[in-house]
């Protein structure tokens, strides 16, 4: 599951850097952001193309904040018994308002993130998973959030 | 359409076609207008009005962390006195190697920690250095900290808004 490294060359490393953000909404984006970078529009698509299907990046486009669409957003935990980790993961995994799911080290030895439309559909996606999988759920609703952006160089 | 407008059926409709990506073609804004049967003047008005109202964060590139050499991911979490979490963890998340940093709710007696902030580094040993620089800013007012450090994606989708 676990991708190893994949050798990125100069442009490559320019190119993740360069559209961390300020993606241009104009007639013809990549043209300008290539035209910034001394490729051609073909090359910077190109790469884009081998980037995102190795991987290497695993989107380009539109960061929502779904808060400000009436959603919720929310990380949530649990502790799941290793005999049983694979099946709980398929059936945490089954659900669509789930974004993100990660194994880590830590008796809360999975972390998720749900993401619904609506608030009240995170209670309704967290009894759901209780209900399927037989195990409590801990929610770790974002209270406060501290000066977040990218900050990752490639 | 005034500036102000609040989030209407088009702009979900909007939402719901570039979750996936943006199209990577010369003119993407004409090819997801003609997805959608809008022009693509209004699609830009639309994604402009969605970043200035920050229903967009940005558009860009999600890189992953692991495919570009930082193998070594830490969810650190702290227990910080309540009275100086703001204070702290602002600086917590002024710092270049945090990616993301929030306050959370505790769950006694189980889960002590209120402060969360994602380390990323080439290894593990790379995270402690971080880790021990945390622990120096927050001082006495941290009682106790953890790391747990992701040993696999089990799913990675981001948003998804049915259709």
């Amino acid at each position: 599951m676990r991708p190893d490294p994949v050798p990125l060359d100069d442009t490559d490393r320019r190119i993740v850097n360069a559209l961390q953000g300020g993606f241009p909404i104009s007639d013809e984006p990549y043209r300008e952001v290539a035209a910034g970078l001394g490729l051609s529009e073909a090359e910077l698509l190109d790469r884009l193309d081998r980037l995102l299907k190795a991987r290497v990046l695993t989107r380009f486009g539109p960061m929502f904040q779904i808060e400000r669409l009436g959603g919720a957003f929310v990380l949530a935990a649990m502790k799941v018994p290793e005999a049983d980790f694979e099946r709980v993961a398929e059936q945490v995994n089954s659900l669509p308002e789930v974004a993100h799911n990660y194994r880590r080290e830590h008796a809360f030895n999975m972390w998720f993130v749900l993401a619904t439309e609506k608030p009240g559909g995170i209670d309704a996606a967290v009894a759901r998973i209780e209900a399927l999988t037989g195990l409590p759920v801990f929610p770790f609703p974002k209270e406060r959030e501290y000066f977040v952006e990218m900050k990752l160089h490639a | 359409m005034p500036d102000a407008a609040p989030f209407d059926e088009d702009d979900r409709r909007l939402v719901v076609a570039t979750q996936g990506g943006l199209p990577l073609v010369p003119h993407p804004y004409h090819a997801l207008a003609e997805r959608l049967g809008m022009t693509a003047a209004e699609v830009q008005k639309r994604l402009r009005r969605l970043l200035e109202t920050g229903a967009i964060r940005r558009i860009g590139a999600v890189p992953n962390h692991y495919a570009i050499g930082y193998t070594a991911n830490g969810m650190t979490v702290w227990d910080v006195d309540d009275a100086r979490i703001d204070e702290l963890g602002a600086a917590v998340g002024a710092l270049d190697f945090v990616t993301h940093c929030y306050r959370r709710p505790r769950c006694l007696p189980e889960w002590p920690y209120n402060l969360f902030a994602m380390v990323h580094s080439s290894n593990r040993e790379g995270v402690q250095e971080k880790i021990s620089l945390i622990a120096n800013l927050l001082g006495d007012a941290c009682r106790a900290h953890d790391v747990l450090y992701s040993s696999r994606i089990l799913k990675k989708t981001g948003l998804r808004i049915a259709d």
